[in-house]
């Protein structure tokens, strides 16, 4: 294999192997983007011109110089983006290097790795479709390439087409067991986390409104049965506990047993949330128990035990209706008190009146609810910009705002009439999916409320926007920004088949997280218990995948080797060839270049019984072979005497 | 422990002597292993499948399992190429020492598929590279370099394809029963011609008697270029070659004795060799008396052929 290379095959294989890096521009650097352009464009320019290749010190100096150029940039060799960095380097400079099949095959091979490369950072649909078409490209190429005379392109692409469309079924009964292991084996340092969306664990004005901008999913749910009414959506996330006179901060984490008093029957559901980088995990206001891998806050977060960087699939119990907390320490309460001195005045004015005109603290808290509902306030997407004492500058003068202000500004005042508070963020209401029967929660259904401490009651949820705007907690983000453009074309409602379409793409990449991307060992295990494999231990799932791929791998060699029968078609010459062999295993053959009366003739003086059958036989045959007529009378009687024929 | 090594290989091989027919490639005939680029393959392919299992790549593992499956249908694929294939001897024409002999084997397709880029050679030597459409035959050589006169055997072919994605070479042995006259290395030319025996005595006669003109026929190989009709070539670009009558007067007998006298046997043959190349150039007749044969004047490409021959196997 040390044929030189047809610059035609150069081409594609340069070609495809730019597609396949293509995804990874976005990732490296830009100088980084512009020297592998540059190269791949030169090494077009050599197989066109058929000018000699640069000599191996140019090569060796270029890696050099970007290798210690990616060092520089990413500070190390190892890790995702550096490898990949560093691979496509490589690549581009054996491509440079490339001269015959063998340097074009180990070319081949590191393609079909950058295109694994490229699923660390993206495995959705059109990811897989376009990577798809980039293996089958390659594939292609590898085929050109061991072709005498290379036939069209179009031959070559059916031919790689054939043999991926081949490899399908082995490939599924490998993916489907092949015991899965949880990863991973082995960390890479720095391998960077990826940059977190949606939630953070601060709120300031603003925060919210910002994620209410983005259309990508949080999470989707599916509910064993009903979905509960929107209204009882709540999914809680962090709970916020320390205010600085403009942003809330969680505190450090509180691990402890919460104890909790549940009052109906419970809600039974599964969610699948998308990557954010952080460790909290969602579940309906409250949860019942704990996903695998993760721990409970005291004030029922749930944490995952290692960041969520990847999708997570998990089943969850909660119950809608409870009380919790009544028993609460003093020391926790009076962390719910604490408010920063000097920050919002006005607002503190406003808490001690209100105190003093209301006795209980039910009676304050509806005072100021009432006073969201009534007093001019609105709720908006684009809220005007507040200065240092933003509660202040909230309630007395600006009077709009989103869900962030509301429950601020109602955490500050119960914290300065006395009353324990906290704001509690996540996500609130979703969107059902008819298609697939499962609720959609977006970045945009981000919400933040409150929880107060009402004695002999512990904490109760206040969602103080329920009171500016009942449409949002009735019906949803969308519903209550009817009026304002600002929110993701997808996600408002007035487009029905934009909405449709939408829903519909949805449901689809919904079902390629459930059973491609979120193919986990839980979900194996699941899957094989349901098609009656008890115990789907490694040496079971083994066996298993041996005796399936055996089977498959024969199915295909017993399909691929069949076009290796010879058929005759020709009924008059599949007869001639029986008669023949039938003499030929009476040790009678007919040589090569015997004719049909020749042949007769040695038989009969070889084996005189024979003759007559032998001569009757043959004058038909050659009459129907090389005479006039052949009708199907004919034909069927010489078949008739092929067969009775008994040398 | 050598030999029964080279029994267990026999075996295995199904090596089993020169074969006389036709050599149908059935199943037990083929052989396949993983090329060095098969290798490097399956490499990479657990690199990924480790790289899929760390990061929790389900597109990986499919990516992964795909091409484990493309690895094995190329295997079919490769094989397929092969198999059925019918294989008889052809024709190989004679050769002098010092020039490659080209065996000639005849590989019938007898399916409807395209067998694409089969390659035949043997030993080391560079191979024939082909394609047999469906239902069709192909003549393919194998250069066998003929260093010494005499019967040049086959030996054994190897057939082999490595088709279509080079991960896998598939190959099958052939020992035909064929073999190839190697007559022997004619010395270099210019060596003169030993004395004629002229049956008119008339040294003269042989150029005179190449003027009568008797028509042209087809060009062969050794023809001399001094007889081809160059104003045809420059007419029709077809070589032929002019042929004359009537020099039946001059006549030649080879011996080995005529050779200069230091040289030993394959000298003279040599000699020999080149004395009937020439003679046949120039038209002369001449017969050929060796230990145990004699070879009675003649004329012609048939004769100059058997006059080869018998000192090709002398």
């Amino acid at each position: 294999m040390t044929q030189t290379l047809a610059s035609r095959h150069t081409f594609w294989l340069t070609a495809s192997l730019a597609l396949v890096a293509a995804p990874h521009v976005q990732r490296l650097p830009w100088w980084l983007n512009l020297l592998v352009a540059t190269l791949f464009g030169w090494r077009l320019y050599l197989a066109r011109t058929r000018l000699p290749l640069p000599s191996r010190g140019i090569v060796m100096f270029v890696v050099t110089g970007a290798t210690a150029g990616v060092y520089l940039h990413y500070e190390t060799l190892f890790g995702r983006d550096a490898g990949v960095a560093l691979l496509v380097i490589m690549l581009t400079l054996k491509l440079l290097e490339m001269r015959t099949a063998r340097d074009a095959m180990l070319l081949i091979f590191l393609g079909y790795f950058l295109v694994i490369t490229n699923f660390l950072y993206s495995q959705t649909i059109p990811t897989a479709l376009y990577m798809l078409v980039c293996v089958w490209i390659i594939t292609a190429c590898m085929v050109g390439i061991h072709y005498t005379r290379a036939p069209r392109t179009i031959h070559l692409l059916r031919t790689a087409g054939v043999l991926l469309a081949q490899s399908v079924p082995l490939m599924l009964l490998m993916f489907l067991l092949f015991p899965r292991i949880q990863g991973p084996l082995w960390r890479m340092p720095a391998d960077s986390q990826r940059s977190s969306t949606g939630l953070s664990d601060t709120m300031s004005p603003g925060s919210m409104t910002n994620l209410s901008l983005s259309e990508a999913v949080a999470f989707r749910v599916s509910f064993k049965a009903d979905t509960p009414a929107n209204r009882q959506l709540y999914w809680r996330g962090p709970v916020l506990w320390n205010f600085d006179g403009r942003t809330w901060r969680a505190p450090r984490a509180d691990y402890g047993e919460p104890r909790y008093d549940t009052h109906f029957y419970p809600v039974e559901y599964t969610v699948t949330v998308e990557p954010h980088g952080k460790s909290w995990l969602f579940a309906l206001d409250l949860p019942g128990r704990l996903p695998p891998r993760s721990i409970a806050t005291s004030d029922f977060q749930i944490l995952s035990a290692v960041p969520v960087t990847t999708r997570q699939r998990y089943d969850m119990t909660s119950f809608l209706d409870y009380t919790y907390g009544a028993d609460e320490s003093a020391a926790t309460l009076q962390r719910a008190l604490q408010l920063p001195p000097g920050f919002n005045p006005r607002t503190a004015e406003l808490a001690r009146e209100l105190r003093r005109k209301h006795g209980s603290d039910q009676a304050v808290m509806q005072a100021v609810l009432n006073m969201f509902g009534h007093d001019g306030f609105s709720y908006t997407m684009s809220p005007p910009l507040l200065g240092e004492h933003s509660v202040d500058e909230f309630l007395f003068d600006a009077k709009k705002g989103f869900c962030e202000h509301y429950s601020s500004a109602f955490a500050v005042l119960m914290r300065a009439a006395g009353i324990p508070a906290r704001i509690v963020t996540g996500y609130m209401g979703g969107e059902v999916n008819p298609i697939g029967q499962y609720l959609i929660v977006r970045e945009a259904d981000a919400h933040a409320w409150t929880e107060v401490w009402l004695r002999g009651e512990g904490w109760v949820r206040v969602d103080p926007t329920a009171a500016v705007s009942p449409a949002r907690v009735e019906r949803g983000i969308s519903a209550a920004m009817a009026g304002e453009n600002v929110l993701p074309l997808f996600i408002r409602g007035d487009f029905p088949v934009l909405r449709e379409l939408r829903l519909g793409f949805d449901s689809v990449a919904n079902n390629w997280n459930q059973w491609v991307l979120g193919y986990t060992p839980e979900r194996q295990r699941a899957l094989l218990t349901r098609a009656g494999l008890d115990d789907a231990t490694w040496r079971s799932l083994a066996l298993l995948l041996l005796a399936g791929t055996a089977m498959t791998a024969m199915l295909l060699a017993v399909l691929t080797l069949r076009r290796l029968r010879v058929r005759v078609r020709d009924p008059v010459r599949r007869a001639y060839l029986a008669f023949c062999s039938k003499l030929g295993s009476r040790g009678l053959a007919r040589e090569d270049a015997e004719g049909p009366f020749s042949y007769a003739d040695r038989v009969s003086r070889a084996r005189p019984d024979l003759e007559t059958p032998v001569q009757r036989f043959i004058r038909l045959y050659v009459d129907l072979r090389y005479g006039q007529e052949a009708d199907l009378q004919h034909v069927s009687r010489l078949q008739q005497l092929a067969r009775e024929f008994k040398p | 422990m050598q030999a029964v090594g080279k029994q267990l290989y026999a075996w295995l091989f199904q090596l089993r002597g020169p074969e006389r027919g036709e050599i149908v490639l059935v199943q037990r005939r083929i052989f396949i292993l993983p090329t060095r680029a098969g290798v490097g393959f399956a490499f990479i392919l657990m690199l990924m499948l480790a790289g899929s299992i760390n990061y929790n790549l389900s597109l990986g593992y499919v990516l992964t399992f795909l091409l484990g499956s493309v690895g094995f249908s190329a295997m079919l694929h490769t094989f397929r190429n092969l198999a059925g294939l019918r294989i008889k001897a052809a024709r190989t024409g004679p050769v002098f020492a010092g020039e490659t002999a080209r065996f000639a084997v005849c590989l019938l397709n007898p399916t409807a598929s395209t067998r694409f880029s089969l390659a035949l050679a043997r030993k080391d030597s560079e191979p024939e590279v082909f394609d047999i459409a469906g239902e069709a035959s192909v003549i393919a050589t194998a250069p066998v370099p003929a260093t010494r006169r005499g019967l040049l055997k086959a030996g054994r072919l190897t057939l082999f394809t490595r088709f279509p994605v080079g991960l896998y070479h598939a190959w099958a042995y052939l020992e035909l029963d064929d073999h190839c006259v190697v007559y022997p290395r004619p010395a270099p030319p210019g060596l003169p011609l030993p004395p004629l025996a002229g049956s008119s005595g008339e040294a003269g006669g042989r150029d005179s008697g190449r003027e009568d003109f008797a028509g042209l026929r087809q060009y062969h190989p050794g023809d001399s270029s001094r007889h081809i009709a160059w104003k045809a070539v420059a007419r029709d670009g077809i070589l032929l070659t002019k042929q004359f009558t009537g020099h039946a007067m001059s006549e030649l007998w080879l011996t080995l004795d005529l050779a200069p006298e230091p040289l030993d046997i394959e000298g003279k043959l040599s000699c020999v060799t080149r004395w009937i190349l020439d003679a046949h150039a120039n038209g002369i007749a001449y017969g050929l008396k060796l230990p145990g044969s004699v070879i009675a004047l003649g004329r012609g490409e048939p004769h100059r052929d058997r006059c080869l021959e018998a000192l090709a196997l002398l």
